[in-house]
């Protein structure tokens, strides 16, 4: 185990909660209000606590977001411009006789018109889900039907590859609006919409608990989950960003994340935006030289990446890091799946401070645990609880649930009640009360507290699986390969990797006249690249005669996972048929 | 091996990783992340396909070498003519 890394007395008290502990004991949701100004004539609006009052309060001229363009290209947004920006699209909006509770759904890169879709959506009082732009057609296509999507913002490039196959299908779209200048048939070009439309616009009155974000997430079974989260989210964005991501304004700041996961959305728009930092935007992927230099020229303060990115760097080594200068750096943080001790303590070496890393997920909206600035760092732990979260290490029994004592391992649950907590699975209401047990809300997540009260991560409790930082549902993938001819069945399970914490491994049988060859697995593999995206399919696929199978008929996908790392097979009672 | 020969191995290696894509339809200048979709773990593999198949070590830094099919042979054919 390595050793702590120790905080010197000086970072301790420069840090935004320079006393963790005691503000734990005395927190109260009315000191994270204090952070935020509601609407004039009252009422709660993300996209207003995020641009519109930084310019009422005099900071228009500030750069609210320096994008990096893939190549050279650059673009300085102030909090004046994106105020303006965003007002445009709602007047857009609102031109194409949207309503209020609408859904607007974004599909593209690290682009401007991204997060002046965003706000702008918010601003108008409408529902905004952003969609990974690497996702293929079906997932695109499944969120947007659970989700009665509305509006779609994308690109001509993705438009043609991914919606216009099936756009028609879609029965509640209303309006598909495509970025640049020009457009397909039935499209509407954003440039010039945006340039006649005007920027003023009164923000919307939405009330703390109207919806304003629907963020999509895997589950281990059926369709994935849209988690639903309100305007009172931006409590908990806001002193969430201030005391583990140590945003405080006029900070520059990057998060690595893309919007289309909700990191990428919690702190890389909202919670960034209204902490009134400068944040980057790169639109380019993970390239070593040029995250390095990105942090060295733009005089990056606090770095919020993923640990498949920080592993890369590692690999790259101590070498590849010495020419640059990064004393601008005061904080790091990392998230997405469990930092391993090796990468903190590395990060600590080359960059002069550690890695933070913390956990939360899609339906906490944001950072449950942390590492905080002002704490020692136990490389491997993901933190402590932060001031007004309560966390316990649960185990489920006949009649509910039972909390464990310190060293055990059980489900990591949370206290409901924090701002930012979903509402609600659309259209599932009872799939979202099965996540709360005895006044807990149950994260799937496997872990163990120490006795100095922080978290170590253990693993998950489903079938989910955690690659490159996604959470994918392995039943979406499955569902995938059945489509293609030759399968007949299909168990997925994420196996280890060193870079990307697991990666999607599919076991398949074929259906009769097929027969196993590695161009008919590349053949699968192809297909389900294009269907799902190449985040989600399947990196390596193996051919078997039969599944593992319950009784009932079910794939035993834990079954195949435990033979994959050679662990014990557990419980085999209700196995039926075994995997040939 | 002149770099044809190398673009043909680097576009096989490709298509290893992304089967989804189509030989003939990979232009020289496409970009393997912005054009043909890969993502950063397929960058990884791919580097890992190259080195057992040339045995040549591709440090992080030069990834961006071999971020287009034409890069990429001309970057093979002169690191393993060295």
């Amino acid at each position: 185990m390595p050793s702590t890394i120790r905080k010197e007395s000086g970072r301790t008290r420069s840090a935004s909660l320079p006393d963790p502990d005691k503000t734990r004991k005395s927190f109260t949701w009315k000191d994270a209000e204090r952070l935020l100004d509601s609407l004039p004539g009252g009422g709660l609006n993300i996209a207003f606590e995020a641009v519109d009052r930084h310019v009422r309060a005099g900071y228009g001229g500030q750069t609210a977001i320096r994008w990096l363009g893939k190549g050279d290209a650059r673009e300085e947004i102030t909090y004046a411009d994106l105020a303006a920006r965003t007002s445009r699209f709602a007047n857009l909006l609102m031109a194409h006789g949207l309503e209020r509770g609408d859904s607007v759904f974004a599909l593209m890169g690290r682009v401007p018109d991204l997060y002046v879709a965003a706000l702008g959506t918010l601003k108008a009082g409408l529902v905004f889900t952003p969609l990974f732009s690497a996702f293929g057609p079906e997932p695109i296509r499944t969120r947007m039907e659970i989700g009665a999507a509305k509006v779609l913002v994308t690109t001509e490039a993705l438009y043609r590859r991914k919606i216009a196959a099936w756009r028609d299908e879609i029965a509640t779209l209303k309006l598909v609006l495509i970025v640049g200048e020009a457009a397909p048939e039935g499209c509407v070009v954003l440039g010039p919409a945006m340039a006649a439309a005007s920027p003023e616009f009164e923000v919307a009155q939405t009330q703390p608990e109207d919806r304003a974000l629907i963020h999509f997430t895997s589950g281990t079974t059926g369709k994935p989950k849209g988690a639903v989260h309100v305007h009172e989210a931006v409590v908990y964005h806001a002193i969430s960003g201030r005391y583990a991501l140590e945003l405080v304004p006029g900070r520059v700041y990057w998060c690595t994340a893309d919007p289309g996961w909700v990191t990428g959305t919690s702190y890389g728009i909202i919670s960034p935006l209204v902490n009134r930092v400068t944040m980057i935007v790169d639109e380019a992927e993970f390239d070593l030289e040029r995250w390095y230099e990105t942090i060295k020229r733009e005089k990056v303060e606090v770095w919020y990446s993923a640990p498949t990115a920080i592993r890369m760097m590692m690999r790259a080594g101590a070498e590849a890091a010495a020419p640059y200068d990064f004393s601008s750096l005061r904080f790091l943080a990392s998230v997405g799946e469990p930092l391993n001790p090796e990468a903190v303590v590395w990060s600590n070496k080359v960059f002069g401070m550690p890695f933070h890393d913390n956990w939360w997920q899609t339906e906490t909206g944001g950072i449950m645990i942390a590492n905080l600035a002002a704490e020692d760092v136990h490389p491997g732990s993901m933190g402590k609880p932060m001031p007004g979260i309560t966390a316990g290490i649960l185990k489920r029994t006949e009649s509910g649930v039972e909390e464990l004592d310190t060293g055990q391992i059980g489900e990591l649950a949370l206290r409901p009640g924090w701002p930012s907590m979903m509402r609600t699975y659309l259209h599932e209401q009872a799939r979202y009360e099965k996540c709360f047990v005895g006044g807990w809300y149950l994260t799937g997540d496997l872990a163990m507290r120490d006795p100095g009260g922080r978290f170590w991560f253990v693993g998950r409790a489903d079938d989910l699986i955690k690659t490159s930082g996604h959470l994918v549902g392995p039943f979406e993938v499955e569902s995938a390969l059945i489509e293609h001819e030759a399968v007949a069945e299909a168990g997925v399970i994420g196996v280890p990797d060193e870079t990307a914490g697991e990666v999607i491994k599919a076991y398949v049988t074929l259906t009769p006249g097929f027969e196993p060859c590695e161009e008919l697995e590349r053949a699968i593999r192809g297909h389900t690249r294009k269907t799902l995206g190449p985040a989600v399919a399947p990196r390596e696929i193996v051919f078997r005669n039969t599944l593992p199978k319950t009784r009932s008929g079910k794939i035993m996908r834990r079954l195949l996972k435990a033979r994959e790392l050679g662990l014990p097979e557990g419980d085999i009672s209700t196995l039926e048929s075994d995997e040939t | 091996m002149t770099e044809q020969d190398f673009r043909a191995a680097f576009v096989e290696e490709l298509i290893k990783i992304a089967p989804d894509l189509e030989p003939d339809e990979i232009g020289d200048n496409d970009h393997i992340q912005d054009d043909l979709d890969l993502d950063s773990m397929d960058v990884l593999n791919l580097v890992a396909a190259l080195h057992a198949r040339f045995g040549l070590n591709i440090p992080e830094a030069d990834y961006v070498r071999i971020a287009t099919p034409a890069l990429a042979s001309a970057y093979l054919a002169a690191e393993l003519a060295a």
